[in-house]
């Protein structure tokens, strides 16, 4: 279980957090939605200690996730990021299986380039991919590369960053089925942040919407259409009128 | 008196943020170092970097070099000719060139090609989240990125600094025998019974602290590149003037103590 108590994180004099307070069960998925610039990406990124937060407690099973020991912290987890954020100087194979192949994970490399091929054709891309430079690859297939990735090590709980964001609509469906289908798979605890309501509908369990650096409603998606909250409603339903200063 | 007071109000911020600054860099070299003696050490990246920094960089190194030792051969001989000590030249090219206009010329030169790419290739990783991913993947940025560059640089420049005192002490040569009409045995018996191993040596010393200066400021800037384009254009340019201003100011350092002991 993943717990944010309280979390504050400001940037001079932009305070981007003030005190989150989220929960996510172990084995869900949770979708954080909220505009841009709302706080999503640091609110994820503090989890991962890729930000400090300013104050507050962030624990993973009840131990605070900045203490202990850093490398098996982070060996359970998988991320794909929103640019894809693969390794320009590597083929495909070794993005996928940058885990396998050094640090604690480390395999063979035939083993580790026979599981990153696994896990490609598991996101839909063939072995003739795996040689391939990311920079050869379209958008939407470095997309899936990095799902690869975030995947390759099999980890208890994975963070997609805007995993649809400049895909076209197609193309955000088939990555938001992948997703569903391997968190379903794997049993993982997810977190995802966006602001694609197709996408909130696909993956998730639960959702928490950020609004003014707290979270401004959570629950299950069930419950979303009929919240009542007005910040809620004016965002799932992309209204410019509303709780919700919009810029024009 | 209101304006004094706001000029020095800009000096004070300036200083502070200089020594800031300074202050930074000594903090994420010793971070840097500190890694040399913790495990792993990433031997793929170190050997890229190699080959990156000191075998890609050796046809600019060479040129200078080259360039460089046939002008300074004419150049002392404009001068020595107003003593009638034309014969001087073969020596004061060698030891020019290694204690001096090799490992600093070389060390610009390694400067702008190298400190460049590094900035803008780290920098792109850090804008593009590539840095994050390395760290989400349990991998220490420092120890994978910096390390393996910071010592490549800081063993291959002073073997590029070696080959350009040759080709160099060559371009000298070259130009001592075909346009000053020196013999060439009498001109390498000169460049030779002049020449001390300490005026080698303390060029090559002087090659590895401007190899370790070179990546360091390219790591660095890059590392703290500000977000999209014109951020890793900035943390390239100020990587680029800091590592020069730093090979120059330290070899100013290097040359008195060397000078002094």
């Amino acid at each position: 279980m993943i717990e944010l108590k309280n979390v504050h994180k400001a940037f001079g004099a932009n305070r981007v957090l003030q005190g989150v307070d989220l929960t996510i069960e172990t084995g869900t998925s949770m979708v954080i939605i909220g505009g841009s610039g709302t706080g999503k990406s640091v609110a994820l990124k503090c989890v991962l200690g890729l930000i400090q937060p300013d104050s507050g407690e962030i624990t993973l099973d009840g131990k605070d996730v900045t203490k202990g020991d850093r490398d098996a912290f982070l060996a359970r987890f998988g991320m794909l990021f929103q640019g894809g954020a693969l390794f320009d100087s590597l083929p495909v194979w070794q993005n996928v299986a940058f885990r396998l192949l050094r640090g604690s994970l480390k395999r063979p490399k035939d083993e580790a380039r026979e599981i990153a091929i696994e896990k490609l054709r598991r996101v839909g891309l063939t072995p003739e991919q795996a040689d391939k430079f990311p920079a050869e690859l379209s958008g939407g297939m470095q997309k899936r590369v990095g799902l690869a990735r975030a995947i390759a090590a099999e980890p208890e709980i994975i963070f997609f960053d805007e995993p649809t964001t400049g895909l076209d609509p197609i193309m955000s469906g088939v990555i938001n089925d992948l997703i569903r289908e391997i968190v379903v798979e794997m049993g993982a605890t997810a977190m995802t942040i966006t602001h694609d309501m197709t996408s909130v509908r696909a993956i998730a369990d639960n959702v928490a919407m950020l609004h003014d650096g707290v979270i401004q409603w959570t629950g299950p998606v069930a419950q979303m259409d009929a919240s009542g909250d007005p910040y809620l409603d004016q965002f799932i339903h992309g209204r410019a009128e509303g709780p919700i200063e919009a810029v024009r | 008196m209101n304006w004094i007071l706001h000029l020095l109000a800009a000096i004070g911020r300036n200083v502070l943020a200089m020594l800031a600054t300074i202050g930074r860099v000594a903090i994420f070299a010793s971070d840097t170092v500190s890694h040399l003696f913790r495990p792993p050490f990433y031997a793929r990246e170190f050997g890229h970097a190699l080959i990156q920094i000191g075998w890609l960089s050796l046809p600019v190194v060479g040129m200078t070099a080259l360039f460089t030792g046939g002008a300074l051969a004419l150049q002392i001989y404009a001068g020595g000719s107003r003593f009638n000590a034309e014969t001087v030249v073969p020596s004061i090219v060698a030891i020019g060139l290694t204690r001096e206009l090799g490992p600093v010329l070389g060390g610009l030169m390694v400067a702008a090609r190298v400190a460049s790419s590094i900035a803008a290739e780290i920098g792109t990783m850090k804008v593009t989240e590539q840095i994050d991913a390395l760290t989400t993947l349990s991998t220490n940025p420092m120890k994978y990125l910096t390390l393996p560059r910071v010592l490549a640089a800081t063993l291959a420049v002073p073997v590029l600094v070696g080959v350009g005192d040759v080709i160099g002490i060559m371009g000298g040569f070259l130009v001592g025998v075909g346009r000053l009409d020196f013999g060439a045995a009498t001109y390498l018996h000169n460049t030779i019974d002049f020449l001390e191993a300490w005026d080698i040596a303390s060029g090559l010393i002087k090659g590895a602290a401007f190899g370790f200066i070179v990546a360091l400021m390219g790591c660095y800037y890059g590392m703290h590149s500000g977000r999209g384009a014109q951020g890793v254009g900035r943390a390239t340019k100020a990587a680029v003037v800091a590592a020069s201003v730093l090979i120059l100011a330290s070899n100013y350092l290097l040359t008195e103590l060397f000078f002094s002991a």
